[in-house]
């Protein structure tokens, strides 16, 4: 006989209460080791940056004065004296825009062709390795290229010529173009991520209205990801931000932004400047002067600039995840 | 009844095929005009109209194409001109080019110091010093780097409170971002002092002032700052595969009767293998390449630490590859010192050439162990 | 009714509407009318009521049925047996009581998944919690070994007894190496078949077994899933390569290698195909010699194939447990007929 819900009783109010877990003593002596190691590099980890950040916020607001970033320096023994930075942050500014204006259209069409056409198979493969390549390259190793091939007398024009004759090859076009192919690959991986992970069926709904694989590519793919190319190119704008050693070897390293020639608006292009990175460098005991203040001034400024950007990211991803509709992965992020 | 729609001629439209309004039929509709007929403007807009209407796929296909192999092109470019430059150091010395032996110093000293037209001795270089000098920090950096990254992954995804967790991931995050150049400025003027006020006793640095200068500057600072440098890459990208990977895995472990850490350590750290590979190739190719913060904080000199020396061994200054580039790009026009800086570019080329094979190679047999179907 | 009524209209709509509804009072309403679209061909409607309209008025869209607890069993469809006449339940002999559930509830966040539900399982037999979606199974199933703890937000009353003692008590680990679980979806960890059978064994043992050892139990447990003929040859192949079935019977041999005294099963056959689904039932029926099982199912025929016991959950309510063929041929809830007969769910 079917017992109808037998020894059913009135519930007790449910507790959130745990029951008994494994301790960690009684696990084996390798586990534990790990725990104790985990929590030490963690904690670690966690007070070595924050010494970073709390050390710099520190020297950064002590030596940053508003000053500091409008007036231009100049050549002075006295601290007081020797100016700002502005110099310095418009070319950063300037190299930032000349690289991703070059690495812009060059990233997302390479990124259309291998995600969309891609054919010969082996045409990608190789187009894939070189932008590996790039990747992987030291900027040190991108800064003596781009000293050899700007210092060829077919690019005269994009930097100057000196007195003996050789062509100089720093200027802001040097700089500005090897500093677009230190952007090209983030900015390139994110547009081809973003295009891998258009669903098909968008794809197949436009050609199944007729349209071709271009017109495809402009009014349908490319507004969707949009959200990942201006991840890709807030990424590569804080990479170019950062990098010093092309700025060292391709921009000439003068305090002030010395323009050549007389064309309005290229005469800077061609012309030599430096960049906050390479301003730090120069102010800190490796270079020349004996300005740590300066240094740490100009060093928080890039901090918040970096910062800035990675927000930026930061706000990118959510709202373009808020968009697909997925939610942000609860708990970990 | 209504009249019959038209279709185009000719049944199915080939997937190619332009759409009504094609560059050509775009080209007479803009000579069509009247008096629009001046060479010049016709040609704008027919310009115009090319760029405007919809592109046959295979054009598009070819310019996309072309556009893409530019930059390869450029790529290939980069190593073919490194390399040419290089030849001669290498063509003088052959592969003992990398050996010891020599003073560094005065052999670059010798190629500083030459015109236009150097003789042949003055190629001649030994480039040991440099090479152990990026090997021994690269190496230091990225053991302890990778190991400290994996405990502290584990420690962040797991163990770590959520509060923690919602501050930590974002700061390093901004850590992996941060220039170099910060890192070295920190180094030069915070750890530098440090270790060479208090850190190096009067007896060690009497004990090597015949052969070197122990100011702080050295191999220590450097590899601790490579390191800080280049593990919060490995923790974002370790962290993130962590979080990604499928919780079905941690679930099946623990309904096994394991603890949530063991859980994590067996199962989805094996899981997670390659994406600790590509960390750690990703990691080794920034600490090779770093010139700049190296150069700061490494005492500029190219001697070759000793590690029978003891603790000594960490004060020692150094010089790698990179920081040496830094160092000597000045004396580029000459062209001995230019082809021995490119003799050091074309051995960082190649060897981030090798790590990024490498690490493909070591990815392949994890590969089976991965995808689900 | 006779037969062919029986069959051209097996609900019988028109006699039940009109019988039962207690609570509607005839006098007052309007005559319920027969809905003509169900009474095909003549069959013969109760006189009184129904009215006679004229075929020019527009359809009546038929009355909402109200669901009655409690009511007298009655049987009002052939039963489930019959209908499968190629298919006998399985029947075993219970062994010693494995585990006891006692008042057990549990809250998500304030809101009660399962209330107050008081049960036991025998070793030698299999126990099917069945009920529609959202009713409280899979948390069931989960609060026995102590997997609902991964959710924060749990909260749980009473107590489940596992050979007497209180699995509160125990060690979570201790627990799930007891108690065993396989998941709707095939999990096998990222390694060779081997590693996964082994896996359980190897973190359960102190010292490190080595693979002599370790190699007849992995033999065995492959064979008492049904899987050893298929793998054989090769048993450190990635375990990703098996297909879905495999995948699914590698999974129980993780399972029972450790020799749990309990298996858990949450809807095992969901993501299979037929064939794959018929392995494992048989799988089961051979399995519940040594073990206790608990099955949760959505298949009702799967149930009717596998299980010994049977549980009804609805909305976190046990509404009934007995016998296969007591709560299929005769429940006595009407809820739980109208269940296992398909009026909902």
């Amino acid at each position: 006989m079917s017992t109808f819900a037998p020894h059913q009783q009135k519930g007790r109010q449910p507790t959130s209460q745990r029951g008994r877990q494994s301790s960690p003593w009684s696990w084996r002596w390798g586990d534990r080791l790990v725990l104790f190691c985990a929590w030490t590099a963690g904690l670690g980890l966690c007070l070595v940056s924050a010494g970073i950040v709390i050390y710099m916020g520190y020297r950064g607001i002590e030596y940053l004065r508003p000053g500091l970033l409008f007036s231009r320096p100049a050549i002075s023994t006295s601290q007081s004296q020797s100016g700002g930075f502005l110099d310095p942050l418009i070319g950063t500014v300037l190299l930032t825009l000349i690289g991703i204006l070059l690495a812009g259209p060059l990233a997302v069409i390479s990124a259309i062709w291998i995600a969309e056409y891609g054919r010969p198979s082996w045409l990608a493969r190789v187009v894939e390795s070189s932008i590996e390549i790039v990747a992987g390259t030291p900027d040190i190793v991108l800064a003596l290229f781009g000293l050899s091939i700007f210092q060829l007398g077919l690019f005269a024009p994009l930097s100057f010529r000196s007195e003996a004759g050789g062509v100089f090859g720093r200027s802001f076009i040097a700089a500005g173009a090897m500093m677009s192919l230190i952007a090209l690959p983030p900015l390139f991986a994110a547009t081809r991520e973003g295009l891998q992970a258009v669903p098909a069926h968008l794809r197949e709904a436009a050609f199944a209205l007729g349209k071709t694989r271009i017109t495809t590519i402009r009014r349908v793919l490319l507004p969707s990801v949009r959200s990942n190319i201006a991840t890709g190119v807030t990424l590569g704008v804080s990479r170019i931000i950062g990098d010093t050693a092309i700025v060292l070897l391709l921009l000439g390293e003068t305090l002030h932004i010395e323009a050549q020639g007389s064309v309005p608006g290229l005469n800077v292009l061609r012309g030599t400047g430096s960049s906050l990175t390479s301003y730090v460098y120069d102010n800190s005991p490796a270079g020349e002067g004996a300005a740590p203040q300066k240094a740490y001034a100009a060093a928080f400024v890039l901090l918040l600039m970096v910062l800035a950007l990675n927000l930026l990211v930061d706000r990118i991803g959510r709202s373009h995840q808020r968009s697909m509709g997925l939610s942000v992965p609860g708990g970990a992020i | 009844m209504t009249a019959p729609v038209q279709y185009p001629a000719a049944g199915l439209v080939p997937f190619s095929a332009t759409g009504p309004a094609s560059p050509t039929g775009g080209k007479r509709a803009g000579s069509a005009g009247p008096g629009s007929s001046s060479g010049a403007r016709r040609f704008l807009a027919s310009l115009f109209a090319c760029l405007r209407n919809p592109w046959p796929d295979r054009r598009a296909e070819r310019t996309l194409g072309g556009v893409s192999l530019l930059v390869s092109a450029s790529v290939i470019a980069m190593i073919v001109f490194v390399g040419i430059r290089a030849w001669p150091i290498f063509a003088h010395n052959g592969i003992s080019w990398l050996g010891p032996g020599g003073n560094l110093e005065t052999e670059i000293g010798n190629m500083q110091a030459t015109s236009v037209n150097p003789p042949a001795a003055a190629f001649h270089l030994r480039a040991w010093p440099l090479v152990y000098g990026t090997l021994l920090t690269s190496a230091i950096a990225v053991v302890l780097g990778l190991a400290i990254a994996v405990l502290s992954s584990i420690f962040i995804v797991e163990l770590a409170p959520a509060r923690l967790r919602k501050v930590v991931i974002p700061v390093i995050r901004l850590l992996a971002s941060v220039p170099s150049v910060i890192y070295g400025l920190i180094g030069v003027l915070v750890l530098v002092p440090f270790v060479g006020n208090h850190l190096v006793t009067a007896s060690e640095k009497a004990s090597e002032q015949n052969v070197v200068e122990l100011t702080g500057a050295g191999l220590g600072v450097a590899a601790v700052i490579l390191t800080v440098m280049i593990t919060p890459i490995m923790i974002a990208l370790i962290c993130e595969a962590l979080i990604a990977a499928p919780t079905s895995w941690r679930e099946g472990a623990v309904a096994l009767g394991l603890n949530p850490l063991r859980a994590v350590l067996a199962v989805t750290l094996r899981g997670v293998r390659p994406a600790i590979v590509a960390a750690a190739v990703l990691a080794t190719a920034r600490a090779l390449g770093e010139a700049v913060m190296i150069q700061m904080v490494s005492g500029g000199r190219s001697f070759e630490p000793n590690p029978a020396a003891g603790v000594v061994f960490f004060y020692e200054p150094l010089r790698t590859l990179a920081s040496a580039i830094v160092d000597y790009h000045e004396g580029v026009g000459a062209p001995a010192l230019k082809a021995t800086l490119y003799a050091f570019a074309a051995l960082l080329l190649f060897a981030a050439c090798v790590l990024s094979i490498g690490g493909y190679l070591v990815k392949l047999p994890l590969r089976k162990y991965q995808t689900r179907g | 009714m006779s037969r062919d009524e029986m069959l051209l209209d097996p609900w019988n709509v028109t006699a039940v509407e009109q019988q039962d509804d207690p609570r509607a009072d005839q006098s007052q309403t309007p005559p319920v009318e027969a809905p003509r679209a169900l009474s095909i061909g003549g069959s013969q409607a109760p006189s009184a009521q129904s009215s006679e309209a004229p075929a020019t008025q527009a359809p009546e869209v038929p009355p909402v049925r109200t669901i009655v607890l409690d009511r007298p069993p009655e049987p009002v469809a052939p039963p489930l047996r019959e209908r499968n006449p190629l298919r006998e339940p399985m029947r075993s002999t219970a062994g010693l009581e494995r585990l006891r559930l006692d008042g057990v509830g549990i809250e998500y966040a304030g809101k009660p998944a399962v209330k107050s539900v008081s049960l036991s399982i025998h070793q030698g037999e299999v126990l099917a919690l069945i009920g529609p979606s959202g009713c409280g199974k899979t948390t069931l199933l989960r609060t026995l070994n102590r997997l609902t703890e991964l959710t924060p937000s749990a909260a749980r009353a009473g107590e489940v007894l596992l050979d007497g003692e209180d699995i509160h008590e125990l060690p979570d680990t201790t627990l799930r190496s007891r108690v065993a679980m396989v998941f709707q979806q095939p999990n096998p960890f990222p390694m060779s078949i081997f590693d996964n059978v082994a896996f359980a064994l190897r973190e359960q043992s102190r010292k490190r077994p080595r693979r002599r050892e370790l190699e007849p139990l992995v033999i065995d447990a492959l064979r008492r899933a049904g899987l050893y003929d298929e793998v054989r040859d090769d048993l450190d192949r990635p375990a990703l390569r098996l297909s879905g079935g495999q995948q699914q019977r590698l999974c129980i041999a993780r399972a029972i290698a450790p020799r749990p005294e309990v298996l858990l099963m949450d809807e095992p056959c969901s993501a299979l195909d037929p064939i794959s689904t018929g392995v494992i039932e048989q799988l089961i029926g051979e399995l519940r010699r040594d073990l206790a099982v608990v099955i949760v199912t959505h298949n009702l025929a799967q149930a009717h194939r596998v299980a010994d016991k049977v549980a009804f959950l609805y909305l976190g309510d046990l509404v009934e447990y007995g016998t296969t063929a007591e709560v299929f041929d005769e429940p006595r809830a009407q809820r739980t007929r109208d269940y296992v007969r398909g009026a909902f769910g």
